[in-house]
């Protein structure tokens, strides 16, 4: 498989809470084509890996090159965040326009600077991107779970990433929804290179194109084929894929073992 | 009614309860929206053990409160940074060991015994000209930074975490916070006293919300409000003959009630719930 400019590369990687070790060597390349899913457990140390990446805990060992340097708030301002939803407070006041805009925050002159024509501008076009241009004016108090969902996109879209990372995404949201908010996904990917976090198999094959299993260690695969034994030996059980029928499966290779 | 205006002490009361609005709708709106009312809570009944830290010393008490006051902000905010799951254990800590601390400090000090109520409830009806200086200098310190910050204070109060992978401050904003609320509490100990700056810092947001739709506007409706609570209860507490703390802390607790029960009123018509249909 060719690899394109590798947007995010993570070697070695250790991230521990007390004595509790989360993430165990972890090695993780994205290019900047991929639209790329981590599946595993819960507690398996998914959202551990974006907060590392995100520099929001300490690393014990390793390293996180981030547009090939080091990362640091300059190359993690590129990174458009979208946080699961419900570590959120939708009863703060404040309409989905100045919600957007936030995602300007790091983007203005200074400290004390307002934000700009451009800024409202940009946040406009993330609206109109994710089909929300309408809601602008309304409290996020009043957002439906969908809506809230993809306002929180847009915020991320207004500070013009190169790349989007996504935790969870979908839990709250019906299913007409969810595909809805998969088929926005898709067409992003054609922009801004996606890692999204996911307990969701099924959907996982019929969109992205790289997958990476995590549980403590991170399976990663050269390609979207997605193994039963690679799900198994994350989440420690077999896990039945057939219960996924109804969507189109593609073929699943057998998956070299790298352990 | 009106021959209460002739006096100049009434007059400067309804002053002080003006500016003290500023301070407090600006402060207390963000403290509310950043869940922060048990921390101003705890910075606040810390500021007690400054006062009785300033007797002992033999020191102005309320310069004793400054310092204390801004020196337990920044351990509160040590603690905020490091031990986020457990702060509001640790703030109770500091409420109380506080409070206690004054207490014990006044006890060992020489001499008179001052009158601790007057701290608690303060009196508004006593303020000296210069105390009034003071309010309006630091309700124009606050006005000026909240407005030149706002961008940034607004995003760190939705999604600190979000603010802080953008590339924000959030900790400086986070420690310039505290010391505001560190100094409207010690400003105000003397006019209003401990429990009714709580009172202001809290009572006037939670009236505004359900009228606002923006931190700014919340901001600017909570100030309107309560100046509308404290000329209300300095007028009440003028003709009933009863202590101005209590008569604007119960009269904001009442206005609270009526606009909490109206807004549930009315969300439930709007909603059309089931048990309403079916009658």
């Amino acid at each position: 498989m060719i690899t394109s400019e590798p947007i995010l590369e993570i070697r070695d990687l250790q991230v521990s809470y007390g004595n509790m070790v989360i993430l165990d060597s972890v090695y993780l390349t994205i290019g900047r084509e991929d639209f790329y899913a981590v599946i595993g457990p819960n507690g398996g140390g998914k959202t551990t890996l974006i907060r590392a990446i995100l520099g929001l805990v300490p690393i014990d060992n390793g390293e996180i090159l981030l547009f090939s340097r080091p990362a640091d708030t300059e190359g993690r301002s590129q990174i458009g965040y979208v946080p699961q939803y419900h570590t959120f407070d939708f009863q703060f006041p404040i309409t989905v326009r100045e919600m957007v805009l936030t995602g300007r925050i790091g983007r203005r002159g200074g400290l004390f600077s307002r934000y700009s024509p451009a800024d409202y501008q940009a946040a406009d076009r993330a609206l109109s991107r994710i089909g929300a241009a309408s809601l602008a004016l309304r409290p996020i108090a009043d957002l439906s779970g969908g809506e809230r969902q993809r306002v929180l996109i847009a915020r991320a879209l207004a500070g013009e990433p190169e790349f989007l990372i996504l935790d969870e995404p979908t839990v709250f949201v019906d299913t007409p929804t969810e595909n809805q908010f998969y088929e926005l996904l898709t067409t992003l990917s054609h922009e801004v290179t996606i890692l999204m976090i996911t307990h969701d198999i099924g959907v996982v094959s019929r969109h992205v194109n790289r997958v990476a299993c995590l549980n403590r260690r991170l399976y990663q695969h050269e390609s979207e084929h997605l193994t039963a034994d690679m799900i198994s030996k994350t989440y420690g059980c077999p896990v039945d894929l057939i219960t996924h029928g109804e969507i189109p499966h593609r073929v699943l290779a057998k998956h070299e073992d790298e352990s | 009614m009106i021959e209460a205006l002739g006096y100049e002490f009434f007059r400067s009361a309804l002053l002080t309860g003006l500016l003290a609005s500023i301070v407090c709708g600006i402060i207390g709106s963000y403290v509310v929206v950043k869940h922060m009312i048990s921390i101003s809570g705890g910075i606040s009944h810390a500021a007690f053990g400054g006062i009785g830290l300033g007797y002992l010393l033999g020191i102005d008490p309320l310069t004793g409160a400054f310092i204390f006051t801004v020196g337990v902000a920044g351990v509160v905010w040590g603690l905020m940074e490091r031990a986020k799951q457990h702060i509001d254990t640790l703030i109770g800590a500091i409420w109380a060991g506080g409070m206690a601390f004054g207490i014990l400090c006044i006890s060992l000090t020489p001499g008179y015994t001052p009158d601790l109520f007057s701290y608690l409830f303060g009196n508004i009806l006593l303020v000296p000209p210069d105390h009034l200086v003071l309010i309006f200098l630091l309700g124009l310190v606050i006005i000026v930074l909240v407005t030149a910050l706002y961008p940034a204070l607004q995003a760190v109060a939705f999604d600190q975490e979000y603010a802080t992978i953008s590339g924000l401050p959030t900790r400086g904003l986070n420690l310039l916070i505290l010391v505001l609320i560190a100094i409207t509490v010690v400003v105000l100990i003397q006019v209003v006293g401990i429990i009714l700056v709580i009172a202001l810092l809290t009572l006037p947001p939670a009236i505004a919300r359900p009228f606002s739709r923006t931190l700014r506007g919340l901001m600017v409706i909570s100030t309107g409000v309560s100046m509308m609570l404290t000329t209300t209860g300095i007028f009440l507490s003028w003709i009933f003959d009863i202590p101005s703390g209590s008569s604007i802390i119960l009269f904001g607790v009442l206005v609270y009630l009526v606009v909490t029960c109206a807004h549930i009123f009315c969300s439930l018509k709007n909603r059309n719930v089931p048990f309403l249909i079916h009658k």
